[in-house]
């Protein structure tokens, strides 16, 4: 039965069935220059666009030696060691210690702590008003962070579990995306609202959800994922500085992942992925959990005798076009493995985008690993399968190099 | 009495100062006159204010000219809506006026408002210009949103106005959030947070009053209730009509909302309420002589007696005409003058807003994203781009 799934798994596209060189067309050369995202502030027609982050912003965030040696310290600089959620907390309270407009809001991150623990001893420093616990009315209290932004003041807002923010939708789509457009620029909306998502440990089929793939078509609003606690902290940091509403991802299974950080402070890029491990015969995109699956199966693949590229895409909303082009340039084969349902998910948007812009250095079809279509089932050998496994990467890595 | 004169002088923003004095009228003082109100506020957990409100002349000029400004504007609006000037939805607030000027009678810019999608006339009181509202109506560039927001999405950064939303009910959570911000930064101002009747049954109000009672927010809900929810009668969507007993523990007023100057008694009473003790409900039992919106006449769910009674019993502008009238403060003419001259004005406007350019294409990505971002430069290429390739397309695939 394992097999079956495997197979019926692995094989995403009938990648047996079409022939690659059939699938170049000859239209002659179409300029490609100004299409690429580029993410380190400039753009490629010489716009230029002023930076206005006030720290010194990680341009490459690459972090390959820390990804590589998790608990061992490697490098020379002395950096601390905490866990991801630390992480979290570490990030907030810098950036409320920095600007009195920082404020909170979600149910139980005063006094209880967070129900994570990513707010914990906050509300002692900073005062029952700006660690605001909230009753249970996330549609009202995403809407009040939302007017609160309006004025100036930037509010976290966290959703106990990103599943109940579905109850916001309304507040998250039509006025946290839409104020700043249909206002005409008159208001900004510098939210942020955050929250653990993804499938956990058999957490039953409502509070396994994995939202990203219902807000992003949104306009006027970004979504990052956090996947380490390195990036946890610089991604935080970034979105509660960004003057757009961020949606900042986290994943319920990752809240305890342990990892040296430096000691001085940093800023990641918004939109910005992550190159996690260089290679040259596949891209792997990847973000959240999943990129520990990728790279357990990437140790199998290398005994094996491949060379995979991962790339943690992290920005979900805009997509980082550029470092994920200048991949596929190299590698010419992509495989994409996420956690979102294979309908209308991440992946489905990403090979969109990726087809459209580098149809031409493709050698394969695109391979998109994602989630069944099923709400998550209690039983934990069913809620194994649901999500993408280790072997089911190889065996798509295999089938796609072949 | 400083108090009234520092309200009038601030309420001459919205009147071009030369007409004013051109109109000649010397004898328009700032010397109080004390007129009662025409029905008794009711309260609900808490003592009503007093039925004797303090205006004067030059208050009453004021409000006569202002009311007939925004009487005038959502007629021509109306006008240019069936012109097929105006597209998509337009509601118009015309029977209403009584609120909005007096709501600012009581307020200062550092107070907020925010409302649902009958918003032109509520723009108007917060400082916005009439060729910003016909050229926004219009979707012409100098909009007051550029042109892309359009009816629904009238918005005054400066004028402590935000809007102007489609969704009814989501407004109210956005005006506690601004009633949060303005506790937050200790600035000793309110926010009015207005929903019509139909609203009024939203789940996500309840939860606002919650937590603006929970915390002592300074936020005064406003129920505009024109006693209709586009087609369906109050009565038939709620089984307690009573909006201002809806709070329950959040004390509540009940308001003539065509009387101009009760109105503005129980604003001012509210701000008062809600800097010391937190949240008040305040329920304008007015009317909309327009139907829900133009694409709605207005009388397949009530008669056209019952409009006209209305209008002959209780329209806010007569009301106003009538007391101007008794105390000797204007003659008819001059009256009848100010409306023409208002009506010239809007004309005026309207040829403007006629003449102004459509929004540049390129303006469809600009702010959808804050600048600095890259991001909205990156669609406009990649549009861009897109374009001219699907040209390029085009052209090979009629060549080959």
């Amino acid at each position: 039965m394992a097999a079956t799934i495997l197979h019926g798994v692995g094989a995403t596209t009938a990648l047996s069935s079409i022939n690659y060189n059939n699938s170049r067309r000859s239209l002659p050369e179409r300029k490609r220059t100004s299409l690429v995202i580029q993410c380190d502030g400039s753009l490629s027609s010489g716009l230029n666009i002023s930076n206005n982050r006030g720290a010194k912003l990680s341009t490459n965030a690459v972090a390959q030696s820390k990804q590589e040696n998790v608990t061992a310290s490697t490098t020379s600089k002395p950096g601390h060691e905490l866990l991801l959620f630390e992480a979290l907390r570490e990030g907030l309270e810098e950036e409320m210690e920095r600007d009195p407009h920082v404020c909170v809001m979600g149910e139980d991150v005063g006094h209880y702590g967070g129900s994570y623990k990513v707010t914990k001893g906050l509300a002692d420093k900073y005062g029952d008003l700006r660690v605001l616990d909230t009753p249970i009315a996330e549609n009202s209290f995403t809407g009040m962070g939302i007017g609160a932004a309006m004025t100036g003041l930037r509010p976290i807002v966290e959703g106990m579990n990103m599943g109940f923010l579905l109850l916001a939708f309304n507040q998250i789509s039509n006025n946290c995306g839409m104020l700043h457009y249909t206002s005409g620029g008159q208001f900004k909306i510098p939210i942020v609202i955050r929250g653990p998502g993804g499938v956990g440990r058999q957490l039953g089929a409502e509070h396994s959800q994995r939202l990203e793939s219902y807000f992003q078509s949104i306009p006027g609003i970004q979504m990052v994922a956090c996947s380490t606690p390195y990036n946890a902290k610089g991604l935080m940091k970034a979105a509660i500085r960004s003057d757009n509403p961020v949606i900042l991802f986290e994943h319920v299974l990752l809240y305890n992942l342990k990892e040296r950080i430096p000691d001085e402070e940093y800023v990641l890029s918004l939109e910005e992925a992550e190159k996690v491990r260089p290679g040259k015969h596949v891209t792997v995109l990847t973000y959240s959990r999943m990129r520990y699956h990728v790279m357990q199966a990437a140790k199998t693949l290398v005994n094996k005798g491949y060379d995979p590229e991962v790339i943690d895409i992290r920005s979900l909303k805009p997509f980082d076009l550029h470092t994920i082009g200048n991949s596929v340039k190299k590698t010419h084969r992509v495989l994409i493995v996420e956690e979102c349902m294979r309908t209308g998910g991440i992946g489905a948007s990403l090979t969109a985008s990726i087809n459209e812009h580098f149809h031409d250095y493709l050698d394969a079809p695109i391979v998109c690993l994602s989630s069944q279509d099923v709400p998550t089932p209690y039983a934990g050998v069913l809620e194994e399968w649901t999500v993408v496994q280790p072997a089911q990467i190889v065996a798509a890595v295999e089938q796609l190099c072949q | 009495m400083a108090q009234l004169t520092h309200r009038a002088s601030a309420l001459h923003k919205s009147i071009p100062a030369v007409l004013f004095a051109a109109r000649g009228l010397a004898t328009a003082s700032t010397s109080p006159i004390t007129v009662e109100t025409s029905l008794p506020f009711t309260g609900h957990k808490i003592d009503p204010p007093s039925r004797s409100v303090e205006t004067s002349s030059q208050e009453l000029l004021t409000f006569f000219r202002d009311m007939a400004l925004m009487r005038r504007m959502e007629i021509a609006a109306d006008s240019l809506y069936k012109a097929k000037l105006i597209r998509g939805f337009c509601h118009l607030y015309d029977g209403q006026e009584a609120v909005c000027v007096g709501m600012e009678a009581a307020i200062n810019k550092k107070d907020c408002i925010i409302t649902a999608y009958r918003d032109h006339c509520i723009f108007l009181g917060r400082g916005g210009t009439l060729l910003e509202a016909f050229a926004e109506l219009m979707g012409r560039k100098s909009g007051c949103s550029k042109g892309k927001g359009g009816s629904m999405h009238f918005y005054k950064k400066e004028g402590g106005f935000y809007g102007g939303h489609g969704i009814v009910g989501a407004q109210v959570p956005l005006g506690c959030g601004l009633a949060f911000a303005q506790k937050y930064s200790k600035d000793e101002s309110v926010t009015f947070a207005m929903y019509g009747d139909g609203a009024a049954n939203q789940g996500q109000l309840f939860e606002a009053l919650n937590m603006a009672a929970l915390w002592d927010l300074p936020a005064i809900l406003v129920c505009e209730n024109n006693h209709y929810g586009m087609g369906t009668a109050e009565w038939r969507a709620a089984k307690s009509p009573a909006y201002y007993k809806r709070g329950d523990y959040v004390p509540g007023l009940k308001v003539d909302g065509m009387d101009v100057l009760a109105v503005k008694q129980a604003c001012k009473f509210a701000k008062e309420h809600a800097l010391k003790n937190g949240p008040i409900i305040l329920e304008m039992d007015t009317y909309r002589y327009h139907g829900h919106s133009m694409s709605d006449p207005g009388s397949t769910y009530r008669t056209r007696d019952e409009i006209s009674g209305v209008r002959q019993e209780r329209d806010p502008i007569e009301r106003v005409r009538k007391l101007i009238l008794t105390h000797d403060i204007a003659t008819e003419k001059e009256l009848k003058d100010t409306e023409k001259e208002v009506r010239k004005e809007v004309d005026e406007a309207i040829a403007q807003a006629k003449e102004s350019p459509m929004p540049d294409p390129s303006e469809l990505f600009t702010n959808v994203y804050v600048k600095g971002l890259g991001t909205e430069v990156k669609l406009f290429h990649y549009i861009h781009l897109f374009l001219s390739r699907l040209l390029t397309t085009i052209v090979l695939e009629f060549l080959l």
